[in-house]
């Protein structure tokens, strides 16, 4: 569909694809697991853009559409590989057990950060551009100084693919043979800006150049995402070394909240890649291979809608921080410096509690 | 022609678009500003206007941005960048400091670094992380730029010009929580000296000095303080670095007082360098130690307790009175 070089183990239409290096190896149970992460995903992913609308989040940034990009690998993963997102990686979060609520504390402008990373072994979000890609090989190069099985799984998008970091983050991966595994949500758009700006080839191609393999996934095929991520962080775990997914994907929605996309691309385009949606093919695989009944369709359905409903009820119980709280974690230590600064607010007056 | 009532964002607009029509060497480059019009839509319509070649949408790299621009003006053009937030400068950090300052005193005066680099600053817009810094006491520290602000949209219209005008190369600070207010725009007479600072409300007890999104602050301030019967004098900073030194003498010279007003925090800063100086040079006709108001030593806050951190009305007065009280 678009490229020859794509793995892809599931049609849009829910066929299985035979592929020369790549098979499914999960059970029907296990595909509907995806299926539910996908469906929880996207539920409170739109449950957060009417929060936003409604004035209650400052921003979001939807992910509809690259469920499957992110679910997959975020399945893939063992309990001690540790991850490096972006502002947009909700469906891992999820997958890394982070709480709804806590990723929506970043966006609710309660916290510029919003869970504790090693709990969950997923880093605070990124929002500048690739930062993280370099932040991911450093502490790849750490596992391999304690001789460590484990592996980093960091994310950026085609629009990031074009930052300094990120390609140094290539030459660095490279040169220390780091067990890293970049993943690329080529969505197509960085706002404005159309893949056409930020590469004259297939970003995967880019790999080779720097001396790791590059690979182009069908980002909305969860089993594809599934299987390749999970051979690459391996491989990475015993020193293998660096590897570079492509998900081909396409953003649905806005870049943010912020952004208005009428104004850039056109309304075919979506549609096309609306028909490629990464839920429904899961579910037509279910129905028609498993024979599974609307019924369990169904349950997922409502305990996504439970999951939203807490979530709304969580975010509006959300109140702003205590503004005395801005002078904590500055510094490790106490300094004169800091105190100062929070003394003068406590004369001022200053309180926390709802505004 | 007259003048015309605007805001601050459409006043940039036309004053960008006056640019290129008076000088085709006039290049805008930047992340999103074609086709969207850039995300405060400051370049809206431009693309459609000038074409590709004279409007041209970036891929996703700071540094190249800005180290493009700076071959692109060896060869002859003046680029005009967008940084799309204060917080995205950093990776053209290195172009700036190290090329965009330093290569007319490198070539011996033989390269004019004639370039604006755009950097809508400050907060109060309620953004995320990265969105809402005042990064403007790097780039002032740095001697070969010049830094500038403005405040109103008649300024934003003439100062934009100017930058693009001059020889040096330009940090054009645009305060975006001011992006949307209107005001006056004299579309035939531009400011004299527009890069000097401004005295916007004369007074006798004591300045204030702001720039950006600040000077409206000390103007409601300065309101307020009347009211309760001390005669402040607010004046806008304009140029941060090269600053007008003189204004500023002149009219703390007159007050015995001052107070800065930043959103910057206040270590090595802006602020605490200008205070400094004006010690100095004012040291006998001052009535008490100079003080600025501004960010804690803090990283910037979430936005839901921004208003705690930047200076409001309030914590401008507190200031006026700690200075007014001093001794007493």
């Amino acid at each position: 569909m678009i490229d020859e070089e794509l793995v892809q183990l599931l049609t849009p239409e829910g066929e299985r694809v035979v592929h020369p290096e790549y098979e499914s190896t999960l059970s029907g149970e296990e595909i509907f697991g995806l299926y539910r992460d996908m469906t929880i995903v996207r539920r409170l992913c739109n449950e957060s853009t009417s929060l936003q609308r409604q004035g209650q989040l400052a921003l979001w940034a939807p992910i509809q559409g690259q469920e499957a990009c992110q679910i997959g690998p975020g399945r893939a993963l063992a309990p001690m590989d540790f991850t490096f997102p972006t502002y947009r990686e909700h469906g891992i979060a999820w997958c890394r057990g982070v709480e709804p609520k806590e990723m929506l504390r970043l966006f609710r402008a309660v916290s510029n950060g919003g869970w504790d990373p090693y709990k969950y072994r997923h880093s605070v979000p990124t929002i500048v551009l690739g930062n993280q890609a370099l932040n991911a090989v450093g502490y790849a190069m750490g596992i391999q100084r304690d001789g460590a099985e484990e592996a980093v799984l960091t994310f950026f998008g085609d629009g990031a693919s074009s930052q300094g970091d990120v390609l140094e983050s290539f030459v660095w991966a490279a040169s220390f043979n780091a067990p890293v595994v970049f993943l690329c949500q080529n969505n197509q758009w960085g706002i404005s800006t159309p893949m056409s700006v930020q590469s004259k080839i297939p970003l995967y191609h880019r790999a080779h150049g720097f001396g790791f393999p590059g690979i182009r996934v069908d980002g909305n095929d969860v089993l594809a995402m599934y299987e390749v991520s999970k051979r690459a962080l391996e491989n990475a775990r015993v020193g293998g070394g660096p590897t570079l997914i492509e998900a081909y994907t396409y953003r649905l929605g806005a870049h943010t909240t912020s952004d208005d996309p009428t104004r850039y691309r056109i309304d075919a385009e979506v549609e096309v890649w609306r028909h490629r949606d990464p839920i429904e093919r899961v579910k037509s695989l279910l129905v028609h291979e498993y024979k599974m009944k609307q019924a369990r369709f169904d349950e997922v359905a409502e305990e996504a809608e439970k999951l939203a409903l807490q979530l709304r009820e969580d975010v509006l119980a959300m109140d702003r921080p205590d503004p005395l709280s801005m002078f904590d974690n500055v510094y490790a230590d106490f300094h004169p410096l800091i105190e100062e600064g929070r003394q003068e607010m406590i004369d001022l007056g200053v309180t926390g509690g709802a505004h | 022609m007259a003048t015309k009532t605007m805001t601050m964002a459409k006043a940039l607009n036309e004053g960008l678009r006056r640019a290129m029509e008076e000088n085709k060497k006039v290049l805008l480059i930047g992340e999103d500003i074609g086709k969207l019009g850039g995300v405060f839509r400051i370049t809206d319509g431009l693309q459609k206007d000038f074409g590709e070649d004279r409007v041209i949408d970036a891929p996703l790299a700071e540094s190249a941005i800005v180290g493009t621009s700076v071959g692109l003006a060896i060869r002859g053009y003046r680029p005009v960048v967008e940084m799309q937030f204060d917080g995205f400068v950093y990776p053209a950090f290195d172009q700036i400091v190290s090329q965009v300052a330093k290569l007319r005193k490198r070539s011996d005066g033989r390269y004019t670094m004639g370039m604006v680099i755009r950097l809508p600053f400050q907060g109060g817009i309620g953004a995320i992380e990265h969105h809402s810094e005042s990064p403007e006491g790097y780039f002032a520290a740095t001697a070969g730029l010049r830094v500038v602000s403005c405040s109103t949209p008649n300024d934003a219209y003439w100062m934009i010009q100017e930058s693009i005008k001059h020889d040096d190369p330009v940090i054009f600070c645009e305060p975006k929580s001011r992006y949307w207010e209107k005001g006056e725009v004299d579309l035939d007479n531009p400011p004299a000296n527009i890069f000097d600072a401004v005295v916007r409300r004369e007074g006798t007890d004591v300045t204030v000095i702001a720039y950006g999104a600040t000077v409206k602050t000390a103007l409601r301030a300065a309101d307020t303080a009347a009211v309760e019967g001390t005669s402040v004098e607010v004046i806008d900073l304009r140029g941060l670095s090269p600053f007008d030194s003189a204004t500023l003498e002149t009219s703390v010279k007159k007050t015995g007082r001052v107070v800065f007003v930043q959103e910057a925090p206040l270590t090595a800063s802006i602020g605490s360098d200008i205070i400094r100086q004006l010690t100095e040079k004012c040291f006998y006709s001052l009535q008490a130690p100079g003080l600025v108001v501004g960010g804690y030593h803090v990283p910037y806050p979430p936005t839901r307790i921004e208003e705690d951190y930047r200076p409001t009305v309030d914590r401008i007065l507190d200031g006026v009175d700690r200075v007014i009280g001093f001794g007493s």
